[in-house]
């Protein structure tokens, strides 16, 4: 036999920095807050350990459960919007800029981008601004269309708040799935297309019978990054309406919930406890998300060698 | 030659340092960023003539951030010798934690009443441990120019107050109301708490919340949102999306006739209006009745105990609990009432009318900072919302008293 093979020490002395500071960034502070969850203060301001006591009145208490739930629902239709608006628009213009027909594609690819790179501070304000009842444009707009009847203060009624919330998000976010499935595409050999001409296959059941079979694995990572994006979201709500997250907490996600409870709010003193234990259920819920989708999902899909 | 200048400029440069040694620094911290020109130029120039030897320098945070990041600066150890106290729980929280020393001794806390220093001290009273600076008082400002031009009189009755609002309303000119409901808290603060004292009397009321003799479910406590449900009407339209900046804009530009203050506005609105502006204070509900008004203690300064320089910084607390400091203040700052028991005389006419309220009716605070916004649900949160859903109508008013009262009564001993 050949000889052992040498140490490979290389390999750990490339990998320590990441490593390290990826630990001292994520991983120690992950578990700083697994642990604070845990604990609690109490009447005398003793930190004590109380087990799983916390999550017993996040789930427990009526208060504080009802909160979790509006919150984990909103979030859900945040998710369910993005999936159903975000996502199919965004293959469709992939789809559409990657015909080599269509002129002036790179213009249309940056325009549509450059929301992606705005911060949410000016894409909250803008878009408050543009639904604003008193000094919007959106009124004048549908005035002159003459559907001013259409318009209602979106931002403030409960019933429209978080759809209109979710589709600004959205708004600025298409340019995500956009690029991705548009570099799927143009990886698809041509050798493939050519042959599904020769088969007599073009035009729309080209892109349904070959290409979207061949960009799936795409849409699935796609998928999950919109599902991790929005179970984190926070900045669009707490920008645009503030951390109550209102009207009546309509707009109340998971993120709002968490920083109202971490840092309090007005009067109300911050409780780090709680706000630990929010967070740790909020890791779980995308772990398990994620989880289903790495283990039940993505092995299922097919993939194809070229 | 070279030599002997050297040793002078060595033993100047060693004398300058020793001069400089003398003086002391203080450092404020403070959420008033929008006063920092004020302080620079006025106020701290006056406490250093009077007192060479002491440097003072205001360093403010963001509003949004002040409680965290002091929070987070006194427990590195790092923060201002002097402190800007929020009234009640905040500032009470910091003492109990050994971040706000005992001024209880200080000769200037003989210039404050019972009731101003309420607000920065223990819940027996025993500790007081900030220096009250101003309270800000609520009521309606009003569009004189569009009164007069409508020949409304000024309302002094509930009555009258919506009878303008109709006539504004028919005319069509003015929107009759700026407020929006979008940041909630105007609702709860110029709405609920601006009228609600005429109610429940001022601190009669209040007190009686707190001993648990009053529920959120009497009719005093319920009336004020009953009122609240008749302002949506006269509210601009899309109320529901307009933010606090939109209302302080559709007043100033002069679009809305009417807007439910707090005294803090004075200043801005002096800039900004181009009309001349009026105010009243919350109409009552028959003529003649006693009038309450919301006198709120809002600001206050503390000592740091970690400070290294407590003397200095005590003669800084001293000078602020002056008479003297109260006029500088007062004047540079209309809106922001001195809590001093000597009268302060104040240039700015709508300050002044703010300020002979205080003369004519019970001045109470709002009802819910004391005591009552300590656990969770958290009563100040709850009435944000209560007070948006009764203007828009959303929920009943006897509804939000019940659910007010449960809340309350969920974590606070003596409604139980």
């Amino acid at each position: 036999m050949a000889s052992r093979r040498p140490l490979r020490w290389h390999i750990a002395v490339f990998l320590a920095p990441a490593l390290l500071i990826y630990s001292a960034l994520m991983i120690i502070p992950l578990f700083g807050t697994l642990t604070e969850s845990l604990m609690n203060v109490t009447e005398a301001g003793e930190r004590v350990f109380v087990g799983l006591g916390n999550f017993a009145t996040l789930f427990g208490d009526a208060l504080w459960s009802d909160a979790f739930w509006n919150a984990l629902g909103n979030n859900t239709w945040f998710f369910v919007i993005h999936m159903l608006v975000q996502n199919p628009i965004g293959i469709l213009l992939a789809a559409i800029l990657s015909t080599p027909r269509l002129r002036m594609a790179a213009f249309y690819r940056t325009a549509i981008f450059i929301p992606t790179v705005l911060s949410f501070v000016i894409v909250g304000f803008v878009w408050k601004l543009i639904l604003s009842p008193i000094w919007g444009i959106a009124p004048g707009m549908l005035d002159f269309i003459g559907l001013k009847s259409l318009f209602a203060p979106w931002l403030g009624k409960e019933q429209y708040a978080l759809t209109t919330l979710a589709l600004i998000s959205v708004w600025q976010f298409i340019g995500i799935p956009m690029m991705l499935i548009y570099a799927a595409l143009l990886s698809i050999p041509d050798e493939v297309i050519e042959a599904a001409e020769m088969d007599g296959i073009t035009g729309a059941s080209q892109f349904w019978k070959i290409k979207l079979p061949l960009i799936l694995p795409s849409i699935g990572i796609i998928s999950i990054l919109t599902f991790v994006g929005n179970f984190n979201a926070f900045d669009l709500i707490y920008v645009a309406q503030g951390a109550l997250a209102g009207p009546d907490y309509a707009t109340d996600i998971l993120g709002t919930f968490l920083y109202r409870t971490f840092f309090g709010f007005q009067l109300q003193l911050g409780d780090p406890h709680m706000g630990a234990t929010i967070a740790t259920a909020m890791f779980f819920i995308i772990l398990t998300g994620v989880c289903v989708y790495l283990f039940l999902i993505q092995t299922r899909l097919r993939r194809y060698q070229f | 030659m070279t030599k002997t200048f050297r040793l002078a400029l060595l033993v100047s440069t060693a004398l300058s340092g020793a001069a400089w040694a003398e003086d002391v620094t203080l450092t404020i911290e403070s959420w008033r960023n929008d006063d920092l020109v004020i302080w620079q130029d006025t106020i701290i120039p006056a406490f250093e003539a009077a007192n060479p030897g002491i440097k003072v320098v205001f360093a403010p945070t963001a509003p949004a951030e002040y409680n965290a990041a002091l929070n987070a600066k006194l427990d590195a150890g790092s923060a201002g010798d002097l402190i800007t106290c929020r009234p009640f729980d905040a500032s009470l929280e910091l003492y109990n934690k050994g971040h706000l020393a005992d001024l209880s001794g200080l000769a200037s806390m003989a210039n404050f009443s019972p009731v101003a220093k309420s607000a920065w001290q223990t819940d027996d009273a025993a500790a007081t441990f900030c220096v009250p600076m101003a309270s800000v008082i609520h009521g309606f400002i009003y569009n004189a120019d569009a009164f007069e031009a409508l020949g409304i009189a000024v309302p002094t009755t509930r009555d009258e107050f919506f009878a303008a609002l109709d006539t504004i309303k028919a005319d069509g000119t003015y929107i009759p109301m700026a407020m929006g409901t979008n940041d909630q808290w105007e609702a709860a603060t110029m709405g609920y708490n601006n009228i609600g004292p005429n109610y429940w009397h001022g601190e009669e009321g209040r007190l009686a919340l707190i001993a648990g003799t009053q529920k959120l479910t009497d009719p005093q406590w319920v009336a004020p949102y009953e009122e609240l449900a008749r302002w949506g009407a006269y509210l601009g339209d899309g109320f529901e999306a307009q933010t606090y900046p939109d209302s302080q804009n559709l007043f100033t530009l002069g679009r809305a006739a009417i807007y439910p203050a707090g005294s803090w506005e004075i200043s801005g609105f002096n800039t900004q209006a181009t009309f001349k502006m009026g105010a009243f204070p919350p109409p009552v509900g028959a003529a003649g009745d006693t009038c309450y008004i919301s006198d709120h203690t809002d600001i206050a300064i503390g000592l740091n105990p970690a400070s290294a320089h407590g003397d200095q910084a005590k003669v800084f607390l001293d000078w602020v609990g002056s008479p003297e400091f109260a006029t500088l203040y007062a004047n540079a700052l209309p809106g922001f009432f001195s809590l001093n028991a000597t009268p302060v005389v104040m240039q700015d006419p709508l300050a002044q009318e703010f300020v002979s309220w205080r003369d004519k009716c019970q001045s109470s605070i709002r009802s819910t900072y004391q005591i009552l916004s300590r656990g969770t649900p958290n009563l100040e949160t709850e009435t944000w919302g209560a007070s948006v859903a009764a203007i828009k109508g959303t929920e009943t008013p006897a509804d939000a008293g019940a659910r007010l009262q449960a809340g309350l009564a969920s974590w606070y001993a003596p409604q139980q």
